[in-house]
């Protein structure tokens, strides 16, 4: 096993913290909250007393102005415990980055002190029912009038939609300049004309309340505008490359876990008078599993440590994040079958495993959207642009 | 890609019509709230008997149409298309599988007990093989039945169990004899009213929602000996004669499942646009398609061909380990890649290709795990 380097000991206290709390505030009522559809406020209150929120945020915001480790230690903490539903990735690694980066220091003032204690929740809203891998193509309007916005439009697939305090959302400012007519919001949630829709019933991720979206008529000062108008789309490439690692961290370690898992259960369990794990079969096809797992780690964490000095590559991050999701799938499509019959159950952690994580090669840029990124640069370092018709994208 | 196949007879297409008209008058209507339920209303039961979908392969001196096992396919294969897998796979361990072994083993008076029943859907059967601490290995079930004078002591527990919740009547597999090996093993008749039978918890699962899957607890449930069905001992080889059956029912529920998921997002693909164009415009999806299709084409030639052979009563294990080895892997393969093509739609549940993405998980496993299947298969090497 190649040893993770990229911790220091401080990393490492922190974790036993986060772990200890995902034991205590977390793993014992997730399949109620599977069933509700959604995890209470008080968990965010307890996650942004604990330290666990927003780990990056500077002092002068409230923060801890830790580095960008510590976020990656509690989403690994979350995702090798199973629990799907708190949506703190979206809100740390997104939301409050967003605001960080491309906030006005209004802005930042007003939320992120709120996001670090967990009184504010965070959503990103992008995806629209014509528009999910095409994010040009989105039609939420905001119309200026005055010093304000009104904005119109539908947004799906979001993610603490039910919860959220607010959404940085994705509107066109100009429905006639594409890429360029794409300006992002922050729109609080008790602004008029502002509606949840349903709580999705999903494959997976059943404790997450991923929402649609109602924008009707909904006036925003200006001043609710982040970053520069028309800029929403440039400033949204500018962020892919840390959505697509924290995509790859979850694969990778969820990966690990459901090895770690399957070795317990074949070792324990018996058919034929012996033990699943002295079968052959069971065997090779673990040993082919933790073999990709090890390969997956140590490029995740190459990609971690690059972006930690500001030298990720868009395409290796694209890389990162194709790889490692279909790792993540064929490793618990392989694992749910050598726990048979009870793989089936809902109250195994591996079916619960299998259905959270077909998502992985969807959500985030899915895996074709991948392919295209990567193919494309490799053309064009040889001098040779890709059309844009005939490639996703 | 059903209908009009040569293994068919125009009795087959009539039926055909007649369980699609079923699914979409009996089931459509009420199946989102018996995914919720996790059970089917038993008032689908005497519905199905009435339309004659259950146990179709019946002869009429027992109360049943005389058709023969295509009858049962079409049945299979028309539920399993209409998406229906809860359902689908309730009826086809009651028709082919429960009514299987009573047809071949059964003595006069068993048959003439539950046969007439079990068509008109007026008593529901399961089968209880696996038990928490053996699934794939048979032999190793410790469910134990004692002869006590004229009766049988029956002690032990089932789980995974198809109409658990619903079931009239239990066909258990039992240890006869501790040592007796495979040869200790038999299977008996157990009516669920009998004191000491209890309905154990109707299971939780990925897919299959509306399937009652049970556990079962037998608590010195006392039954005649007249129960015993074949003989005493006799389970094992019992079992041997009937799984290729079995097999054949999954490998057709299982093809005709992936030709839905197939035909939805076929249609899918034309209508939903990225970048300006249908996304079935694209190449990778037209070539990731024409993989599907092909695997479609081939799979349902080989498929056909069991059924022939089965109605000839030539069916090996060896063939039908292998159309429910290759149909089931293909159908994991093939929802995969559907599913993907409806991006974040697939992983909600309202989408159909969600449903059937969960639905199919479950049959690389039960009926005998792909693995187990890779077992039979290469001793006929």
């Amino acid at each position: 096993m190649i040893e993770r380097t990229i911790f220091r000991e401080e990393h490492e206290l922190f974790r036993q913290t986060v772990r200890r709390f995902v034991e205590r505030e977390i793993v014992p009522f997730h399949a109620k909250w599977e069933e509700d559809g959604i995890v209470p406020r008080e968990l965010w209150l307890k996650a942004g007393a604990a330290g666990l929120l927003c780990c990056t945020v500077p002092e002068e915001y409230g923060g801890m102005g830790l580095d960008y480790l510590f976020d990656v230690v509690v989403f690994e903490e979350l995702w090798r415990s199973g629990a799907s539903g708190p949506g703190f990735l979206i809100h740390t690694d997104l939301v409050a980055t967003y605001i960080l980066s491309f906030g006005t220091e209004a802005q930042k003032r007003k939320w992120l002190p709120r996001m670090v204690s967990g009184e504010a929740i965070g959503s990103l809203g992008m995806t629209e029912p014509h528009a999910g891998s095409d994010l040009k193509a989105i039609r939420t309007r905001a119309m200026r009038d005055g010093d304000e916005f009104v904005i119109n439009g539908q947004k799906v697939f979001i993610s603490n939609g039910q919860l959220c305090d607010f959404v940085v959302l994705a509107t066109k400012t100009d429905s006639q300049a594409g890429a360029k007519g794409v300006t992002l919001f922050i729109v609080e949630s008790d602004r008029d004309g502002f509606k949840r829709g349903r709580n999705l019933e999903k494959l997976g991720m059943k404790a997450q309340d991923t929402s649609e979206l109602f924008f009707d008529n909904v006036r925003i000062p200006a001043g609710n505008l982040l970053g520069k108008e028309g800029k929403g789309f440039a400033q949204m490439m500018t962020k892919l490359s840390q959505e697509r690692l924290a995509q790859a961290i979850r694969s990778a370690t969820v990966t690990e876990t459901v090895i770690d898992w399957t070795l317990q259960y074949t070792s324990e369990r018996s058919a034929f008078g012996q033990k699943l794990a002295d079968f052959q079969n069971t065997q090779f096809k673990l040993a082919e599993l933790r073999t990709k797992a090890a390969v997956a780690r140590v490029f995740t964490d190459k990609c971690i440590a690059l972006f930690m000095e500001g030298k990720l590559d868009p395409v290796d991050a694209a890389m990162a994040k194709m790889f490692t999701s279909e790792l993540h799938c064929e490793t618990v499509d392989e694992c749910l079958q050598l726990f048979g019959g009870w793989g089936y159950m809902w109250e195994y952690p591996i079916a619960r495993a299998y259905a959270d994580a077909r998502i992985v090669k969807i959500a985030g840029g899915s895996i074709e959207i991948m392919k295209t990124i990567i193919a494309r640069q490799m053309y064009s370092q040889r001098g040779f642009d890709i059309q844009k018709n005939g490639s996703a994208g | 890609m059903l209908a009009n196949r040569p293994v068919y007879d125009e009795e087959h297409a009539l039926l055909r019509d007649s369980v699609r008209r079923f699914a979409a008058a009996n089931i459509a209507p009420r199946f989102q709230e018996w995914e919720k339920a996790g059970i089917i209303d038993r008032a689908l039961w005497p519905a199905a008997g009435a339309a004659g979908l259950l146990c179709p392969q019946v002869p009429e001196a027992s109360g049943g149409i005389g058709g023969d096992f295509r009858h049962n396919a079409v049945v299979i294969e028309e539920l399993a298309y209409s998406g229906f897998a809860g359902p689908a796979t309730d009826f086809s361990v009651h028709s082919d599988v429960c009514c299987g072994y009573l047809l071949r083993y059964g003595t006069e008076e068993q048959k003439r007990t539950w046969l007439p029943r079990m068509v008109a859907g007026e008593a529901v059967c399961a089968i209880a093989m696996t038990e928490p601490g053996t699934g794939s290995d048979l032999q190793g079930i410790r469910t134990r039945a004692v002869r006590e004078g004229d009766e049988y002591v029956i002690s032990g527990q089932k789980t995974f169990i198809s109409n658990g919740q619903m079931c009239d009547l239990v066909i258990a597999v039992v240890r006869t004899n501790p040592d007796g090996g495979s040869r200790g093993m038999s299977l008996i008749l157990v009516e669920t009213d009998h004191p000491g039978f209890r309905h154990g918890r109707n299971l939780d699962k990925l897919g299959h929602l509306s399937s009652d899957t049970s556990e079962l607890f037998f608590d010195q449930v006392r039954v005649p000996v007249g129960n015993l069905l074949g003989c005493e001992g006799g389970a094992m080889a019992a079992l041997m004669s009937e799984l290729p059956q079995e097999r054949l029912t999954i490998a057709l529920h299982s093809i005709a499942s992936a030709q839905k998921a197939f035909d939805i997002t076929k249609a899918y693909v034309l209508e939903r646009k990225a970048f300006g164009q249908a996304i079935g415009t694209f190449q990778n999806t037209r070539f990731k398609l024409a993989d599907l299709k092909s695997d479609l084409q081939v799979g349902w030639a080989y498929v056909d061909q069991c059924l022939a052979q089965h109605i000839r009563g030539e069916l090996t294990t060896y063939a039908a380990s292998t159309a429910k080895l290759w149909t089931t892997e293909m159908h994991g393969r093939l929802v995969d890649q559907c599913l993907q093509f409806f991006g974040g739609y697939g992983f909600m549940r309202e989408y159909e290709i969600c449903r059937l993405f969960a639905d199919a998980r479950v049959l690389r496993i039960y009926g005998g795990t792909s693995e187990i299947m890779r077992e039979l298969i290469s001793r006929s090497l």
